[in-house]
């Protein structure tokens, strides 16, 4: 998606991601009650008119692609699964918000063989509770993978749950010909960084673009600071609720953060993260930073002026090599009605073949496969891989590394509090502890 | 005044029914055969059903859930008792629900002070049968077929601090939905616009209703406009008073779609309504949590209910 060429297609994205079902990492909910009301039977209708029997030539997959675009793409990969192995494969596709709004009842009813999902607490929390099946057995037979995926795809017991597709990591976003104007330098300190938004506050634009109104996109700033400040390892237990929020470390995240916030765009709690990287692509802004779908917002033309540095380091003991790089790929039910054909699918998934093909129709992410032909990859993308290849680790994102009811109930309206009243710490600090107290009791 | 025609109806009505009453109630006795009765019996049986299996139950269920931590996921008797913690959290440890209650009250006074008087306003004007009268009530009535849903992206077109045409107009650079202190009335107006409308077409029903003679007959007394208006018109649409009343506690109390839609109810919109929705939809979700924020609002509701069937059964019994 690009600049906005007509007055409808500004009027069509005036409409909310939640409803449009446009939303990439959308949180909680997205339509109303109703809405998640009939999605539900919808969900459980798809997965009886899948049931066709247990016939041998069959898999079907429960899809959350509902976009055009990977919709499309999806297409194109089961159909060389068709090619490849004789197998028909019955996609049932479903509004990517209402999806996730359902999963609860959907893996509880009647779900797909094999279905969407993203790696994370996300993925483990359904491993946990029994409601996905082990494949551990598939991943004995992939290959181009690393440890980094492997890991991202296991659960709390050791066993393998989830076949990576594609990713996309979080970094700072630039026009290349505004910095050549200006002559900056990338940063790769805490302290050069906010030099150069101090310089750029100076030659009149907004150093640092931001948007929150939806609530999901603090939280990448609030994830780099926490990991660049205390590190991989705290983040993770953080978010795990072993950690305490009161504790000294998470309150420098936040005074590091109050730090910068005079850098970033003012009133962000009105924008969405669309309008704020509209302001990057119009020169109005220095810096953002977002997940590589920013892209969809500059057009084709624009591509090659866009470029991107991973966010520096704070503490030269901790260094910059952690970062945010959602991972989206395919689990299988819990009890499959096709096991056999499951497997073969997550087989396929996860191999070279699907991997070329989401490549070549996809120019928006990246593949999780390092054996798959990234000679197709913009310049780009082929420095994103490499920025993900080289990172020691790597976070799923805030609201896919802990409990997603901690994460849209306690931590959204915590941020934009936050936000609009950097001053008062302690209070938030202790406010998200005592909720997370609650919350994280079983 | 208004009750007079009607005690008059009522009195003429009874004696000519008092001379057939018992004659008449027997020979339907007789006449009510099997068929009739299993009619009857389905037309009692099934809207109890559809009562209890759609109101009742739900709601006793959320009342019953609101006591545990259950998080949608394994059966039934896996499910946990709580005790009052949910409530005990809600009030102590949950920082949207105060906001949210006040923000609840806040649209309740909004639309009864200010919209629900305007819209009769509206309507006592458009009464009067200016020129173009037609017009102006097409125009005041058409928010009202949209849902609110729509009318936040509408509203969206105006009120988008980087691209919103107010701020394009005045050269402003106001954060209406983003601001805390400023969205909960942005999103109010949106609201109010509706609202007008809707009690305008109701006034008008009204005023269209009200026999003329009584106005006349004011005139002839001398008595001015707006004394005929408050002493005679106005009480005369009791009904109609009533009816709006009601309108308005419900619309306050529907507001969710609105706030869900500018920033699901988070930043300043908090309402009860959208604050269940964010606890109890959702992958994995807080339905033991959500449950006690929905009684709470079932007892907010319940408030409004016992007002209203009190006056309508003071209605009847006079």
């Amino acid at each position: 998606m690009s600049r906005p060429q007509s007055q409808a297609e500004y009027l069509a994205r005036l409409v909310p991601p939640s409803v449009a079902g446009l939303n990439r990492r959308s949180l909680l909910a997205g339509a109303a009650g109703t809405g998640a009301l009939l999605g539900t039977g919808l969900l459980a209708g798809c997965g009886d008119d899948s049931g066709s029997g247990g016939s041998s030539k069959e898999v079907s997959l429960g899809s959350n692609q509902s976009d055009p675009k990977p919709k499309d793409v999806l297409v194109k990969v089961t159909d060389g699964f068709k090619t490849s192995s004789g197998v028909q494969v019955a996609v049932n596709t479903v509004d990517h918000n209402t999806f996730q709004e359902n999963i609860n009842n959907y893996l509880q009813g009647k779900p797909d063989d094999v279905f969407t999902w993203f790696a994370g607490y996300r993925m483990r929390f359904f491993a946990q509770k029994g409601l996905a099946g082990d494949i551990s057995d598939v991943w004995g037979k992939l290959t181009g993978y690393s440890d980094a995926f492997k890991k991202a795809s296991t659960g709390d017991d050791g066993k393998q749950y989830f076949v990576p597709a594609t990713y996309y990591p979080w970094a700072v976003f630039y026009r290349k010909s505004v910095w050549q104007q200006h002559g900056y330098q990338v940063p790769t300190t805490l302290d050069q960084f906010t030099t150069l938004a101090g310089q750029m506050k100076k030659d009149g634009l907004t150093p640092i673009a931001f948007a929150d109104k939806d609530g999901w996109p603090a939280m990448g700033t609030f994830d780099i600071l926490n990991l660049r400040i205390n590190g991989y390892q705290f983040h993770i237990d953080l978010m795990a609720g072993k950690e305490a929020w009161t504790s000294d470390k998470v309150k420098k995240v936040f005074d590091t953060w109050a730090g910068l916030l005079p850098l970033h765009q003012p009133d962000s709690l009105g924008r969405t993260w669309q309008e704020a990287a509209q302001s990057l692509q119009q020169k109005k802004s220095g810096m953002y930073l977002l997940g590589l779908f920013v892209g969809q917002q500059f057009n084709n033309d624009e591509q090659d002026d866009l470029d991107f540095f991973t966010f520096p380091e704070i503490d030269p003991s901790i260094g910059a090599k952690a970062l945010d790089a959602p991972i989206d790929g395919y689990m299988m039910a819990r009890k499959p009605k096709n096991p056999d054909n499951a497997r073969k699918l997550l087989e396929y998934f996860g191999g070279k073949a699907a991997a070329d093909i989401n490549l070549k129709n996809d120019p928006a992410v990246l593949v999780a496969n390092s054996g798959a032909d990234v000679g197709g990859y913009t310049a780009l993308q082929k420095k994103a891989a490499e920025l993900v290849g080289s990172a020691t680790e790597i976070a799923q994102f805030l609201d896919r590394d802990t409990r997603p009811d901690f994460a849209s109930t306690v931590i959204i309206p915590a941020l934009q509090q936050f936000i609009k009243d950097p001053k008062d710490i302690d209070g938030l600090t202790s406010s998200i502890e005592n909720q997370k107290k609650s919350i994280f009791t079983d | 005044m208004s009750d007079l025609p009607l005690i008059q109806a009522d009195r003429a009505v009874p004696p000519p029914a008092a001379t057939t009453s018992t004659g008449g109630r027997r020979r339907r006795l007789r006449l009510l055969s099997r068929t009739d009765r299993v009619v009857i019996t389905l037309m009692v049986l099934v809207p109890l059903l559809i009562v209890t299996g759609f109101v009742w139950m739900p709601a006793a269920a959320t009342v019953l859930l609101s006591g545990t931590n259950w998080d949608g996921i394994g059966p039934l008797n896996e499910i946990e008792f709580v005790g009052a913690r949910n409530y005990s959290d809600v009030v102590n440890i949950y920082p949207p629900f105060v906001p949210a209650i006040q923000h609840n009250l806040l649209w309740l006074a909004a639309l009864f002070v200010v919209a629900t008087p305007f819209g009769m306003f509206l309507a006592v004007l458009l009464d009067k049968e200016l020129r173009g009268s037609r017009f102006y009530q097409t125009a005041l009535y058409l928010p009202v077929v949209l849902s609110l849903a729509l009318i936040g992206f509408v509203w969206q077109l105006l009120y988008s601090r980087d691209q919103g045409l107010i701020n394009a107009v005045f050269n402003s650079s106001i954060d209406w939905y983003g601001d805390s202190n400023v969205n909960i009335w942005a999103v109010m107006v949106a609201s109010g616009w509706r609202h007008v409308g809707y009690i305008m077409l109701l006034y008008l029903a009204g005023l269209k209703g009200v026999d003329p003679s009584l106005r006349e007959a004011a005139s002839v007394d001398g008595a001015s406009e707006s004394r005929t208006f408050f002493r005679v018109v106005f009480p005369v649409l009791r009904p109609i008073n009533i009816i709006v009343l009601v309108v308005t506690v419900i619309e306050s109390l529907r507001a969710f779609d609105l706030v869900w839609v500018v920033n699901k109810g988070r930043n300043g919109l908090e309402l009860i309504s959208a604050l269940v929705t964010q606890n109890v939809v959702g992958e994995a979700s807080r339905i033991g949590f959500g449950s006690a924020l929905a009684t709470i609002m079932l007892v907010v509701s319940l408030v409004f209910i016992t007002i209203y069937l009190a006056t309508v059964m003071r209605e009847n019994r006079e």
